[in-house]
């Protein structure tokens, strides 16, 4: 067991349907990924991108492979291994191309309800989710409602949330999206900052190449199928 | 962190709505229950009161509350004389309309048998019991008539010296109460010109008919009022009460009075079953299927509207399955609503009430009985209306999650 790997995935395939309908949307993807690297996932439309994302996120389970977080095997094809649902919760954070908070809660209640679910007190979850709030520059829109929160504000609070549960691995699904080019390169910093300060392996599925050079190392996947690249920042080296 | 609160708290005008809404509709439901109790409270109000043993009736009749009874006044010494009776008294008992200041007025009169029964045992709010035995009245304060105020019933002016409080009749028309002989009086009420007419035809019968020429002084009777003439005098009372004498078997003196051709006689357990049987029966299995449907048509209401707020929070379970919120507290988010809504729309609708129920023509009156088993209906109808908005929640995909 190689616990300094974040994530490592095994031969993963998915097939959706069967026989003339069926359709491969993913095919043998095998990658691993250290603690603290930030890794990029780049593709057309329709390119599988979201499948591996969510096969690894454990919400849409592989057809067949392993797939390995901190060392631990969590899924053999559409096999649990581990309780899915409390596995996520303690070990992988998500941030999406929408924010994704929930708009009943608070900037700082979305941080803090991630720990307060994975067993954290109140009070400590909620001292914590002001540090982190703190980290990311979101202190003072602390108490705000996510409808009251710009674009990048709710990203920010959002990669708190995600951070929330010291997690392996930090799944982002084109986190700057909604954001202009200056705030896009901002919350690819974060990330940058938080798979180093946190020792979090981070996948980033993004469309955009003006970010390319924060990350350690890019993938490309092409009808079902990832190969890697080398990334920007090695080749500035 | 209570989710349900936060929630609630962020939708604050539209939950406040909607309790109020399912507050206004159980407030329907408890008080049709209201409704039921005070029928029945008001059917067997004046038997509880009176306080007889035995009721003296027309034969074949249900007595005075159900339908037309008539027995003579003589009967009232009939009945004493009967082993085992304590007392026996008169009881007249009459529904009439009239107009008062320019609006009708609908009362139910019952006969005081002066000077036994002043009215003493009347629930008196203001005023006092009747003091001589003509000209006053004691009224029920739902007929909307002042104390000291001067109605004119008949031929007659009457002063209303006594209020109370809660006296309906099964028909819940407020009461008056006045003596037997006014109450007779406001009961067979002719108009002159009816008398004139009366005795005009007698006139003529008597210079037609054989009888009057072989009886002459039967003419002299022809002028007298037609309630004193012997031979076709009506039957005046309604019923004749008895009271039994300490120690004696209610039933064995009903056995004996019940040997006569000419009365009925029912207990006191008899007639409050004839009424609550014959006469509430139907307005109460009425009542009940408008209060059964009711309490299903809340519950789908509920069970709607916490669909529908499930739906609206269909995003954000998803999102919380996604980082990790096991099944109960999705369950305990949508378990606590409900309860909220069917909690405070209980309360809503018993506070609404208060306020509102006397108002209603009709006496609506909650049992502490009856407001448990709401509460307790609303409280199943609170979890099993959750049932369609958990089952729902539990079928989001934390996947759900990451579309639009």
């Amino acid at each position: 067991m190689n616990e300094n790997l974040a994530i490592e995935t095994r031969e993963l395939t998915k097939i959706y349907g069967s026989g003339h309908t069926e359709v491969v949307a993913m095919r043998d993807a095998s990658v691993s990924i250290r603690r603290g690297q930030v890794v990029a996932l780049l593709g057309p439309s329709g390119a599988g991108k979201s499948t591996f994302l969510t096969a690894v996120g454990l919400i849409n389970p592989p057809t067949s492979g392993q797939i390995l977080i901190g060392g631990v095997p969590v899924l053999d094809g559409p096999v649990a291994l581990v309780n899915l649902r409390s596995f996520r919760r303690k070990h992988i954070g998500y941030v999406f191309q929408k924010s994704n908070l929930i708009p009943f809660l608070s900037a700082r209640e979305n941080v803090q309800i991630a720990m307060e679910l994975n067993g954290v007190g109140p009070r400590q979850a909620r001292h914590r989710a002001l540090e982190l709030l703190d980290e990311l520059g979101v202190l003072e829109r602390a108490e705000n409602g996510p409808a009251m929160l710009s674009g990048g504000e709710q990203q920010r609070v959002a990669i708190a949330r995600a951070l929330a549960n010291d997690p392996s691995v930090i799944l982002a699904d084109e986190p700057t999206a909604a954001l202009d080019s200056h705030r896009g390169r901002q919350v690819m910093e974060l990330f940058r900052g938080v798979a180093h300060e946190h020792g979090a392996g981070v996948i980033v599925v993004t469309h955009d190449q003006r970010t390319l050079e924060v990350f350690d190392t890019i993938y490309e996947m092409e009808d079902g199928l990832i190969r890697q690249r080398t990334s920007q920042l090695t080749l500035a080296q | 962190m209570n989710l349900a609160a936060k929630d609630i708290q962020h939708n604050l005008g539209r939950f406040a709505l909607t309790i109020f809404g399912i507050g206004m509709l159980l407030m329907i439901v408890m008080g049709m229950g209201g409704i039921y109790r005070g029928l029945v409270e008001d059917a067997t109000l004046l038997v509880e009161r009176i306080g007889a043993d035995l009721w003296v009736v027309q034969r074949d009749t249900r007595g005075p509350f159900a339908e037309v009874s008539r027995v003579p006044k003589t009967l009232v010494y009939r009945v004493l004389a009967v082993p085992g009776v304590e007392s026996a008294r008169e009881f007249v008992f009459h529904t009439v309309q009239r107009e008062h200041n320019g609006k009708p007025l609908r009362m139910s009169v019952l006969g005081l048998s002066w000077p036994l029964d002043k009215g003493e045992w009347l629930p008196l709010i203001a005023g006092r019991p009747l003091a001589q035995n003509h000209y006053e009245m004691v009224a029920d304060k739902t007929l909307g008539l002042r104390l000291h105020e001067r109605i004119k019933l008949g031929k007659e002016t009457y002063t209303i010296v006594g209020i109370t409080s809660g006296m309906a009749s099964t028909a819940g028309d407020g009461m008056i109460f006045v003596t037997v002989w006014d109450s007779q009086a406001i009961q067979f009420d002719t108009p002159g010109e009816a008398m004139r007419l009366e005795r005009a035809a007698r006139e003529h019968r008597s210079r037609t008919e054989d009888i009057f020429l072989s009886q002459p002084i039967l003419t002299e009777q022809l002028s007298r009022p037609t309630a004193e003439l012997p031979a076709v005098a009506s039957p005046e009372l309604s019923a004749v009460v008895v009271r039994v004498a300490a120690g004696a078997d209610p039933d064995v003196v009903a056995a004996t009075i019940f040997t006569w051709a000419d009365v009925s006689v029912f207990t006191k357990a008899g007639q409050e079953e004839l009424l609550l049987k014959g006469m509430v029966d139907k307005s109460r299995r009425q009542l009940g299927m408008f209060r059964t449907l009711l309490t299903i048509i809340a519950a789908i209401i509920m069970a709607l509207i916490l669909y529908t707020l499930t739906l609206d929070k269909l995003h954000s379970i998803a999102l919380l399955k996604l980082i990790g919120a096991p099944n109960r507290t999705i369950l305990g988010l949508i378990l606590q609503q409900a309860i909220v809504l069917g909690g405070v729309g209980y309360l809503i609708a018993y506070l609404v009430g208060q306020k509102l129920f006397p108002y209603f023509p009709r006496r609506v009156v909650l049992t502490n009985e009856d407001l448990l088993q709401l509460a307790a209906i609303v409280l199943g109808i609170s979890v099993l209306s959750s049932f369609l908005g958990i089952w729902k929640a539990m079928r989001v995909e934390p996947n759900e999650s990451l579309m639009g």
